[in-house]
């Protein structure tokens, strides 16, 4: 039966090409409209890393002195070298690291010196963060605690620089310093770059990663915010007012992360005891995708995109409902004649509905197209996250279901008119 | 032209009718929302910077360690820069209009008050009036004597004491304005901080911030004269004539290698490209927005033909006899443009409705302005013209209908 339905419809559209064609035209442009923004937004706001997002947290803390604190107002996002550094000393979390972006001019073995992007962080940053190694290793706490003058290259440095090989080993040099290459990282990039949003929502992720010790003894320079709440001569000394270093800890279980807050707690009354600040202060624990919403990582622009393009499908598919209710209406006579022959309700109403859903199908296929098209102008576009779009297999899957679900949607309507058409008036009125 | 014979049949096609006004409700409202978006992002990208944009280089560079001394090397860059042929100005700064890094100041109008008035950009750098083509409209521009290298500066504040204050300053016009409205700024002072204030000496026409976000505050700025060491987050500005600018940018970048062969420099273009860096964002969903409306429009456009060529099929019998009982082509004709006409102006009736609400969501969600009472005729004028376009090709086909047809069955 169901194919008989199958031939029956693609009888009617192949009679009047023209209507089906504005039919298609409508369905493929308002899918391919609203699969193109759905893309974007289901790319933005995608896990960065899946297997850790709910082990991984943001740590944030409002230690501003009275004069400065305002009751409400967001925590801020970065840290004092001085609660970075208690937090660290007190390593209450299965790992934790405390970070800040840099840049660093380094001189490869031949040619020009070279600006590259750098990360200030710890030996737990690596295993936190899931960043492979191709060659050697992250180095350790002691290097940590020592300020080795060790760098962690990423692959696409090393082939800059040394042309790729095992490069453990060799010298990162910066005029007359030397940073000892002890690990080189294999594929690794984080997009959104959840670990710190201050240098680019979307991006490369960092080229050299240096011990934050180190990074503080040859004084490096850093990139990102730094807000002082006072003058400070040098903004990264131990105890300077200021607010500059990213921190994560890495807490394996719900019970954990809850002591892990408790403990939070007490380090902010404790520091109210110590005589800092007298509010009762504030304490942000967030996992990567609480983290990443409340920084609103997917731009509001995206968002309105896809309302419209919603909206767009809308008018699409109202457009489809009255070609679909004309057509099927100006065939009363034909389904008449069926009816009188015989075929229930229900079989026209079935009949109509496999008519509209080929309609929706091709006009998914067409829409499938546009949506690559328009994809490939969002990829064109100069937007940061421009070139980490791209359609995956669920949303294609997607495509082909909000098609056949739309149309079918919009031959509901449509078929449930012409199954009550009457058949004797049918018939006499042809 | 006797309306009440098209209500009549209109009555009798009531689902159609829904389905056609719904149809043009939402067209209208997304046009009129769509529109407005368009506008403000347009009105936003024209927002002015007050700089000779199409003058203006900037150059941006990292030394490999810093060097001994920071100030004496940013003298020295900007005297190597100055000797470049071509070059009408040379200046340094912190920040650029619309550069994206910004530093701003909590501006206050007493050292005692607990919250800042307002925040607002603060510029630092050499020669920035003459360099960036400031108009300055009030006051005097900074003299060379009034520069303090920055860490002298911070070192003060640092100890407390308030050595060296009031420096001099120049603000814009709007901050200006802001601070105290209808009185003459000159001579005026404020506080960054209890213990730094700053007094007035210069008003500029306009300058806006690098972050400027919100328009409100856009151009809300201040000029200090501080001496800022040479540094990866400082840029030097060069003004050249328009034609000599990619040149330039050659013989600066070439120059400044030379001085020093260890430095990286990080960034060499015109101003246009940071202007148009800072406003991309802006310009690919003001594209987004314009082929949504052309394809609503082209959608509802096709909906309407396909929808009237089915109603003049349908009545193609009807239209038969009118013709023999004796209308005119003409009357034929404009029956169904009135009919297209009506439809319409229900659907737009609706839509103003539907514009409306969709307004007020957006102004919730995305803290935009209200839709202004402008836009409501334009989306109401586009689908009136979209919709007798539509119609005429079909409305046609019915007027060629021969009054023969009356007389043959089917």
């Amino acid at each position: 039966m169901f194919g008989y339905y199958i031939d029956l419809a693609t009888r009617s559209l192949k009679r009047n090409r023209a209507l089906t064609a504005l039919m298609v035209l409508a369905i493929a442009l308002g899918i391919g409209t609203s699969m193109t923004t759905l893309t974007v937004m289901h790319v933005l706001s995608g896990d960065p890393i899946p297997a850790k997002s709910a082990q991984l947290f943001r740590v944030r803390m409002n230690v501003f002195p009275d004069d400065t604190f305002t009751q409400g107002k967001e925590t801020p996002d970065n840290m004092t070298r001085r609660d970075a550094e208690a937090l660290l000393h007190d390593a209450r979390a299965d790992r934790q690291a405390a970070m800040s972006a840099g840049s660093m001019v380094v001189t490869p073995p031949q040619g020009e010196p070279l600006g590259v992007e750098a990360r200030y962080t710890g030996a737990d940053f690596f295993p936190m963060f899931g960043a492979p190694f191709r060659y050697g290793h992250a180095w350790s706490r002691d290097d940590d605690a020592a300020g080795a003058r060790v760098a962690v290259i990423s692959g696409a440095l090393n082939e800059q620089l040394f042309g790729g090989g095992d490069s453990t080993g060799k010298t990162l040099r910066m005029g007359d310093q030397g940073l000892r290459v002890v690990g080189v990282l294999g594929d690794w990039d984080m997009n959104p770059r959840f670990y710190d949003l201050s240098n680019g929502q979307f991006g490369d992720s960092e080229q050299v990663f240096v011990p934050l010790s180190t990074a503080l003894d040859l004084k490096l320079s850093t990139s990102g915010s730094t807000n002082c709440w006072n003058s400070a001569p040098d903004p990264h000394a131990a105890s300077a007012p200021c607010l500059w270093l990213q921190y994560w800890a890495e807490l394996d279980t719900p019970a954990k992360a809850a002591a892990y807050r408790r403990y939070l707690d007490n380090y902010i009354a404790l520091q109210r005891q110590a005589g800092r600040f007298s509010h009762p202060g504030q304490v942000e624990l967030q996992d990567v995708m609480q983290w990443l919403d409340a920084k609103g990582v997917v731009p509001s622009d995206v968002r309105l995109q896809v309302w419209l393009a919603l909206g767009f499908l809308g008018i699409c598919l109202l457009n489809t409902v009255g070609l679909l209710l004309a057509k099927f209406l100006r065939r009363s006579g034909e389904l008449g004649v069926r009816r009188a022959l015989g075929a229930s309700r229900r079989a026209i109403f079935l009949q109509c509905l496999v008519e509209a859903g080929m309609v929706g199908l091709v006009g998914g296929a067409f829409g499938l197209a546009l949506a690559g098209l328009g994809l490939v102008l969002v990829r064109h576009q100069p937007t940061d996250y421009a070139t980490f779009i791209h359609m995956d297999l669920r949303m294609l899957l997607g495509t082909f279901a909000l098609a056949l679900l739309s149309s079918l949607l919009a031959g509901l309507l449509p078929a449930w008119r012409a199954m009550h058409v009457a058949p004797a008036a049918a018939i006499k009125s042809n | 032209m006797e309306l009440r014979p098209i209500l009549a049949t209109l009555r009798r096609h009531k689902v159609i009718l829904w389905l056609l006004m719904l149809e043009i409700a939402l067209s209208c409202a997304i046009i009129c929302n769509g529109v407005f978006l368009v506008a403000q992002r347009l009105q936003h990208m024209d927002m002015p910077s007050g700089i000779a944009e199409h003058e203006l280089v900037q150059i941006q560079q990292a030394p490999i360690a810093p060097p001994s001394d920071r100030y004496a090397r940013a003298q020295e860059d900007l005297a190597t820069l100055r000797a470049i042929p071509g070059v009408q100005a040379v200046g340094m700064s912190n920040q650029v209009p619309f550069g994206g890094a910004s530093s701003n100041g909590n501006v206050m109008l007493s050292p005692t008050q607990p919250h800042r008035t307002l925040s607002a950009a603060e510029y630092f750098g050499e020669n920035l009036v003459q360099t960036l083509g400031l108009r300055l409209v009030a006051g005097r521009d900074l003299r060379p004597d009034e520069y303090v290298d920055a860490d002298v500066v911070i070192r003060e504040l640092a100890s407390g004491s308030g050595k060296g204050f009031p420096v001099p300053m120049i603000v814009s016009q709007a901050l200006a304005t802001r601070l105290w409205p209808q009185r003459n700024p000159l001579g005026r002072l404020v506080w960054l901080t209890p213990t730094a204030s700053f007094r007035v000496v210069g008003v500029v026409r306009t300058l806006a911030r690098a972050n400027a976000y919100d328009t409100a505050t856009a151009q809300y700025s201040m000029i200090i004269p501080l001496h800022m060491g040479a540094d990866k987050d400082q840029s030097y500005l060069l003004r050249t004539r328009p034609q000599d600018r990619q040149r330039v940018l050659a013989a600066a970048t070439a120059a400044l290698k030379r001085a020093d062969p260890t430095r990286v420099v990080t960034h060499a273009r015109t101003y246009d490209r940071i202007r148009s860096d800072y406003f991309k964002d802006d310009h690919a969903t003001a594209g987004m927005l314009v082929s949504v409306i052309v394809a609503v429009l082209l959608v509802t456009g096709l909906g309407i033909v396909g929808l009237a060529s089915f109603w003049v099929a349908q009545r193609r019998r009807q239209i038969g006899i009118r013709r023999a009982l004796g209308a005119r082509r003409a009357d034929i004709l404009h029956y169904f443009q009135t009919e297209n006409f009506l439809i319409v102006t229900f659907g737009i009736v609706l839509g103003m409705v539907l514009a409306y609400g969709i307004s007020l969501f957006l102004m919730m969600r995305y803290e935009l302005p209200r839709l202004p009472a402008g836009y409501f005729p334009v989306g109401a004028l586009v689908l009136w013209g979209i919709g007798q376009l539509a119609v005429l090709g079909p409305a046609l086909r019915a007027a060629a209908v021969p009054p023969v047809v009356a007389t043959r069955s089917v």
